[in-house]
């Protein structure tokens, strides 16, 4: 692996938008090269090196290259947008659209990163230690086509939305979530290891959500189908007992899973 | 300023100019006989010429476009512009922004379109954006085929009296012509429920769409309207529907075309009829009646008709056909807006895709060439029915479908899906377009049907001097068999000029937006007759209209280059 070592010199009051520094691109370049490469800053353009250090050494084959962002870049928007191959760490905070798009290789955030983390992506594997606010692993606004395939991780608590217009792929959430993960969900599998404030699930069609903590509120629109232990979904087996439902009717046609683990969740179970 | 467009390769039907190498001299924005030395010089010797293009039928501004835009940001990502000196940012790829319409309609040659669906209520709306699209020459269609004025009237068997509404109502709005749609049918959804065939009454009103096409096709040249009355017919794109369509295409037979401007023969201008040439029963018996729709349309003397061309995008579907767009929502599932406007008419907006390999929209894309390649070209315009079949970015495509059958074949051997040999005719047809007959679906024909062929869609002496110029030189290259090359140069003009200004070089927009004019008919049809109807219009705006009768006229100061046409003055 040839790494390429960002350092952020100063994080700007307006944000600065890195889309385009991705191992695909960066692939063949010189370090001079890259530190001239433009990078936008609200609506202009400035250079990589007026708000990074740059050092390292680029490969010719991208899948050859590690990015590693050298600090914090709370102010910094998409991170790793679009790449295919190769990785990016990043030390510290990041901002909105970290990994958006992305169809491969390995992103990983130390620190806590802003919405839409992961919008849209069909494959690679995108981990963020920290916490991660609302539509992680969303659709385009608009859009009813969203997140396709790869590996989502989230070791803190999450926001809003996450997963929302799912299609497949696996997100899984260490944490708490806020309302409606899952929300039009239609394939896919999400984890959620900690609690949920409300409405999993809510319009899904198709796909699987599991919760392993506290469901605070349910959906009315799920039929409920009794009781499982150690369930198999997606090839996985995930171990505990959980009651089992299926939905949402609210939506013609659905017919989407929701497991919801048995121990402190009595007050869900309709019976 | 004077101009002259040396030894180009001129295509102009309406002077019966056909692939002629000639000068073409401009003068203070028209086409003159003749320049002096001081001219300036546009080379364009192996180059083809032609008058800008006319679009007839189009979606481009307006209330249920802005909606549109605002409920497809997934759509504005697909395409989208940085500002430059000359240019404002813009989005959009199936529903630009104004501005980008504006540019993108002039990189393709085109230099006049029309927005062919306006409530009313809403023209205002529609003008601001207008004001808002850069160089295009355009027009509004005012809605009146489920309108509650038009249907009392005709109801009550008062011609006259909805001759003088009509007359109104055109200039309250700065109006074009006569649009129908689904007539009968979008009332009928007001009540939840839509018509079956142009035999159906309205709810209430009792009148069928069969009487509301014929009382307004009368109306239409009582009044001597430069434009015919311009139809969506009911049952649009359902198997059987064929029927239907030659139905309501008979309906104002016989009526003649009185034009006070311009020189139409025909009375019925149809719409988008590859939407309206299936037969069958449901989407499994379902096959194409477009010979049939084609044979009628070259047969009788009193149509034109444009196509609807779907070109296989993704794209947004808009329409005054409410009830339509909610099967199309029940249909494909995604997201639908839906609006009622008042006591005029209703719209709905539904996105949709139309795969190559599908079976329904595969065939759709052959029906709508079918028609192309079977009805004579005097009586056929290309449109896409932009956005609904598909964004009017692809005219080119459609026209280099329409001049290679090798890549026809290319794309219903290893494009489309295999229904398109079963259920169309479109594989048995070898006709190849020429550029004349390019010229004559995309310039004269619409021209001449709309009234404009004084100034629009020729390069004859008085014609407004908009010229596209095309790098193809049909001596030189195949057409049929390089029809890459050749959609490349009709999507990206050598030159553009809008009277007389170059606004396109090389496929880039080289001048600053400017206005482009606003063409409404000033009718005055029975000063005391519209009189009395406009009090009666009055009452019913206190009653049951959520404005005031004095906010509803569109002013003048609209329209920043008014273009009114007179009708009828008595």
């Amino acid at each position: 692996m040839n790494e390429i070592i960002l350092t952020p010199k100063e994080q700007p009051l307006v944000p600065i938008e890195i889309n385009n520094i991705i191992p695909d691109v960066l692939a063949g370049k010189s370090i001079d090269d890259i530190k001239n490469m433009g990078i936008w800053h609200g609506n202009s353009q400035v250079r990589l090196h007026e708000f990074f250090d740059v050092e390292g050494e680029s490969s010719e084959n991208p899948s050859e290259i590690k990015i590693i962002i050298n600090g914090d870049v709370y102010n910094t928007k998409r991170i790793g947008q679009g790449m295919t191959t190769g990785e990016i760490l990043v030390k510290g905070n990041a901002n909105m659209y970290v990994g958006v798009e992305m169809k491969g290789g390995n992103i990983t955030v130390e620190g806590n990163v802003g919405s839409w983390a992961g919008q849209n992506m069909s494959g690679g594997e995108l981990t963020i230690m920290g916490d991660a606010e609302d539509y992680v692993g969303s659709a385009y606004r608009g859009d009813w086509r969203g997140m396709s395939g790869g590996l989502l991780t989230v070791h803190g608590n999450v926001g809003s939305e996450i997963a929302e217009y799912m299609l497949g792929g696996k997100i899984v959430i260490k944490g708490n979530t806020r309302i409606e993960p899952g929300v039009h969900m239609n394939g896919g599998l999400l984890v959620i290891e900690g609690d949920v404030v409300a409405r999993a699930g809510g319009e899904m069609k198709s796909g699987t959500i599991v919760i392993k903590g506290r469901v605070n509120e349910f959906l009315p629109g799920f039929r409920y189908l009794g009781v499982e232990k150690d369930i198999e979904v997606e090839g996985e087996l995930i171990k505990g007992a959980f009651y089992k439902f299926e939905g949402d009717y609210a939506t013609k046609g659905a017919k989407g899973f929701v497991y919801v683990s048995v121990a402190g969740n009595s007050h869900i179970a309709p019976f | 300023m004077e101009r002259i467009i040396k030894n180009g390769i001129v295509y102009d039907p309406l002077n019966s100019i056909d692939g002629e190498q000639m000068d073409i001299c401009i003068k203070d924005g028209k086409i003159v006989e003749s320049v002096s030395e001081a001219a300036d010089v546009i080379d364009a010797s192996g180059k083809i010429v032609m008058a800008g293009g006319v679009d007839p039928h189009t979606h481009i501004a307006g209330p249920k476009v802005n909606v549109g835009r605002m409920f497809r940001p997934e759509d504005s990502k697909k395409d989208a512009e940085v500002i430059t000196n000359l240019k404002r940012a813009g989005s959009g790829f199936s529903v630009p922004s104004t501005f980008m319409t504006g540019y993108r309609y002039s990189q393709m040659g085109y230099t006049t379109a029309m927005e062919a669906a306006m409530p009313p209520l809403l023209s205002r709306h529609t003008h601001e954006e207008f004001i808002d699209t850069p160089f295009i020459d355009h027009a509004a269609y005012p809605l009146f085929g489920n309108s509650w004025f038009v249907m009392e009237y005709l109801k009550d068997g008062d011609i006259d009296k909805c001759a003088a509404f009509v007359s109104w109502l055109l200039k309250a709005t700065k109006g074009y012509t006569i649009k129908i749609v689904n007539p009968a049918g979008t009332e009928a959804w007001g009540w939840g429920g839509n018509v079956h065939g142009i035999n159906d009454p309205a709810p209430y009103f009792d009148v069928t769409g069969a009487e509301i096409i014929r009382g307004l096709a009368e109306v239409n040249e009582k009044l001597g309207l430069p434009h015919a009355i311009h139809l969506h017919c009911n049952d649009l794109g359902h198997p059987g529907n064929y029927e239907t369509t030659l139905k309501s295409f008979d309906v104002p037979k016989g009526i003649k075309a009185n034009p006070k401007h311009g020189e139409r023969d025909a009375v019925l201008y149809a719409t988008h009829v590859q939407f309206h040439s299936y037969g069958g029963t449901n989407w499994r018996d379902f096959v194409s009646e477009a010979p049939k729709v084609a044979d009628y349309v070259n047969k009788n003397d009193h149509l034109v008709i444009d196509v609807g061309q779907v070109t296989l995008d993704e794209t947004t579907l808009m329409t005054a056909d409410g009830p339509m767009q909610y099967d199309l929502h029940t249909l494909n599932g995604l997201k639908w807006a839906n609006c009622d406007v008042e006591l005029e008419t209703g719209s709905g907006i539904v996105p949709f895709l139309y795969p190559p390999r599908a079976p329904v929209p595969a065939c759709q894309w052959a029906i709508g060439l079918e028609l192309f390649l079977l009805v004579n070209p005097e009586k056929v315009c290309l449109t896409t029915d932009s956005p609904n079949g598909g964004p009017f970015i692809r005219y080119p495509r459609v026209m280099a479908w329409l001049m290679s059958n090798k890549y026809r074949e290319d794309m219903i051997e290893n494009q489309v899906h295999k229904w398109v040999q079963k259920k169309t005719s479109v594989a048995t047809l070898d006709k190849e377009y020429s550029f004349y007959e390019i010229a004559q679906i995309t310039r004269s024909t619409p021209a001449k049907v709309l009234g404009l062929s004084e100034t629009k869609g020729h390069l004859g002496v008085g014609a407004d001097a908009d010229v596209a110029i095309y790098n193809f030189n049909p001596e030189v290259q195949d057409q049929s068999a390089d029809y890459a090359a050749l959609e490349a140069a009709l999507q990206n003009s050598a030159y553009v000029l809008k009277d007389g200004n170059i606004i396109v070089k090389e496929g880039n927009v080289v001048s600053e937006g400017t206005h482009g004019r606003t063409y409404w008919v000033n009718s005055l049809y029975d000063g005391e007759l519209e009189k009395q109807v406009e009090s009666e219009v009055e009452k019913v705006f206190k009653k049951y209209y959520s404005v005031n009768f004095a906010n509803y006229p569109v002013q003048e100061e609209y329209l920043p280059k008014s273009c009114p046409i007179n009708g009828v003055i008595q």
